[in-house]
């Protein structure tokens, strides 16, 4: 079985967020950048189910050249093969990026792999659009099962389950599909320090990207970091002392004692 | 047009769905047009009568013989041929796990763009859409344009009021039937099974406890469990504590966990990463307790202590337990 876990790069946030002077991106001058975390998670997937049964775990991104930092990232939890669809840095919206998506699932078929199961993020964890694996899906005519926290394949059968208020539903769908994940779902493993070294050495493939939005217009036009309310909390005292002060917040303030 | 996905429970709507309404009233105002919904199952019927307060002219109720159940590519499939029927310009719903589902999909079919989790939307001279949506949780705003013969709006949790019409109307029910084919009707909720019910979930507790790395280990979550028990709460945790493996998943508050909307919240030994503030911006109030008074939660916090969660902690717990 070959699955296909995609991935997006983003910014390693901290405390606060700092947009560039164009309000254009996060200025990334001083973070790190990493994955979104449901995507840690479609990596660590792909490689189990294909420890489980065989075949071979695939990532893909879509973004600039630097974006091979999170593919590296996926060879070094044993992913096999990785394939980036190389940007010139600026942002994809998400009809453009699914419909690269799909497309390059399409070139690496003709090229002899073909993907049982592609794994997303629910939402990416920067733009959060809610809507690439699920128009993937609809462009390569598969099914797709979106918010997935449990995934068990049996037969050429996915059994997908999703968490909903007081239990799961339980989603039975033939392969191959398309299963959007989230954090959760497994514990992405620590790559150890060899495996990161190879995975450095390892070759990555490098496609194209070819992508059309299609009908109408979503653009960003710029971002706004909002106003929060900073004023510092009341110190109601250091450590211990300030026990009898906070049984007088729940008790007369919250009202919950 | 504006066409609005309705969720409901037994022919009662959702709040995250009566929220959604409100920006689609909103916006079928700017445009001089009509509010429709579509709904689905048996009880669908039945909403129309509450639908009515809110402003709803038309209440499309969608009804196949093989749509038993929810099956997303077939509802998503469903609301883009209403839409098209109708000549929709817009479709709203709610920013739920389905409402998102359900416009993906049916955006897939129309061709059309979608904005998920809008927290406002203007429109403009030319008709178009000009937008502000959360990014990165809620903790940054994207202004966006969105414009389209057809296009998908989600209206995000709990940023819009529930507010009745000033004119309550008298919806007519008008059943839908949908050309669907087996591949739409491939993906479906085959069982629903539940969970173990322990506890108070998260989302709906009036307490959290939430303790993050500070806390240092699984075994003094303890004593946050017990303030939780004496509070009527429950405990949360931060990402890096759930990765330390101290939590379960579940336990987590913050963008890709529970977003919680308590009376308090006591943040233990949490340092307030952005990632971790957007799960529990809802709720009302919020006490830290840490021992860095620079920590960005003590900036989010309504009262703060400067102190070690193991010292402050345990000694609370005894001062709730002397005073009942």
């Amino acid at each position: 079985m070959n699955v296909l876990a995609c991935v997006k790069r983003v910014p390693n946030t901290g405390a606060k967020i700092v947009l560039t002077d164009d309000n254009q991106r996060i200025d990334a001058s001083n973070l790190g950048f990493t994955m979104s975390p449901h995507e840690e998670c479609a990596i660590e997937e792909a490689i189990q189910q294909v420890e489980a049964h065989g075949g071979s775990a695939h990532v893909l991104t879509l973004g600039p050249e630097d974006a091979t930092e999170q593919l590296r990232t996926g060879l070094a939890m044993q992913a096999d093969e990785a394939t980036l669809l190389e940007t010139d840095g600026a942002e994809w919206g998400p009809r453009a990026t699914a419909d690269a998506i799909a497309n390059a699932v399409r070139d690496l078929a003709d090229d002899g792999t073909e993907f049982d199961l592609l794994l997303f993020g629910t939402e990416s964890a920067d733009a959060a659009n809610y809507q690439v694996g699920v128009r993937v899906a609809r462009k390569l005519g598969r099914p797709c099962v979106t918010g997935i926290k449990s995934l068990d394949v049996e037969d050429g059968t996915a059994i997908a389950g999703r968490e909903v208020s007081g239990g799961e539903e339980i989603y039975e769908v033939d392969l191959p599909a398309v299963v959007t994940v989230k954090e959760g779902i497994n514990e992405p493993r620590y790559a150890s320090m060899r495996a990161k070294m190879q995975a450095r050495k390892q070759e990555l493939d490098h496609l194209e990207p070819a992508g059309a939005a299609g009908g109408g217009t979503f653009e960003k036009v710029r971002l706004e970091a909002p106003e929060t309310d900073d004023s510092a909390a009341e110190v109601l005292g250091d450590g211990p002392d300030a026990v009898p002060e906070i049984v007088e917040v729940l008790e007369s303030e919250v009202e919950v004692l | 047009m504006i066409l609005a996905f309705v969720e409901h429970e037994s022919g009662l709507p959702d709040e995250v769905s009566l929220e959604a309404l409100s920006l689609a009233r909103s916006l079928a105002t700017a445009e001089g047009t009509e509010l429709a919904a579509a709904v689905f199952g048996d009880e669908g019927a039945a909403l129309a009568d509450e639908l009515g307060a809110y402003g709803v002219e038309e209440v499309h109720h969608v009804t196949h013989d093989d749509l038993e159940g929810y099956a997303p590519e077939a509802w998503g499939e469903s609301v883009a041929q209403l839409a098209d029927d109708l000549e929709a310009g817009t479709v709203v719903v709610p920013g739920t796990d389905r409402g998102h589902e359900v416009a993906a999909h049916a955006g897939a079919t129309l061709d059309a763009p979608m904005a998920a989790n809008c927290v406002a939307v203007d429109v403009g001279d030319d008709g178009a859409y000009e937008l502000e949506r959360h990014r990165w949780g809620g903790s940054l705003l994207e202004h966006a344009r969105l414009e389209g013969e057809r296009k998908l709006v989600s209206a995000a949790k709990h940023e819009f009021p529930v507010e009745a019409a000033d004119e309550e109307t008298d919806p007519t029910v008008v059943t839908f039937s949908p050309s669907l084919e087996a591949e739409h009707l491939r993906v479906r909720v085959d069982r629903v099974e539940s969970g173990d019910e322990e506890g108070i979930p998260l989302g709906e507790a009036r307490v959290v406890v939430g303790g993050g790395r500070g806390v240092g280990g699984p075994d003094d979550y303890d004593q946050l469990e017990e303030l939780a028990d004496l509070l009527g709460g429950t405990v949360g945790a931060s990402r890096a504590a759930i990765n330390e493996g101290w939590r379960p998943h579940d336990d987590q508050v913050g963008q890709t966990g529970a977003k919680i909307s308590p009376d308090i919240y006591i943040a233990c030994g949490i340092s307030g990463a952005v990632q971790h503030m957007v799960g529990c911006k809802g709720s009302e109030t919020i006490l830290a307790i840490n021992t860095d008074p620079e920590a960005a939660i003590i900036q989010k916090a309504d009262w703060a202590v400067v102190g070690d969660l193991h010292e402050v902690v345990p000694e609370l717990n005894d001062a709730i337990r002397e005073r009942t």
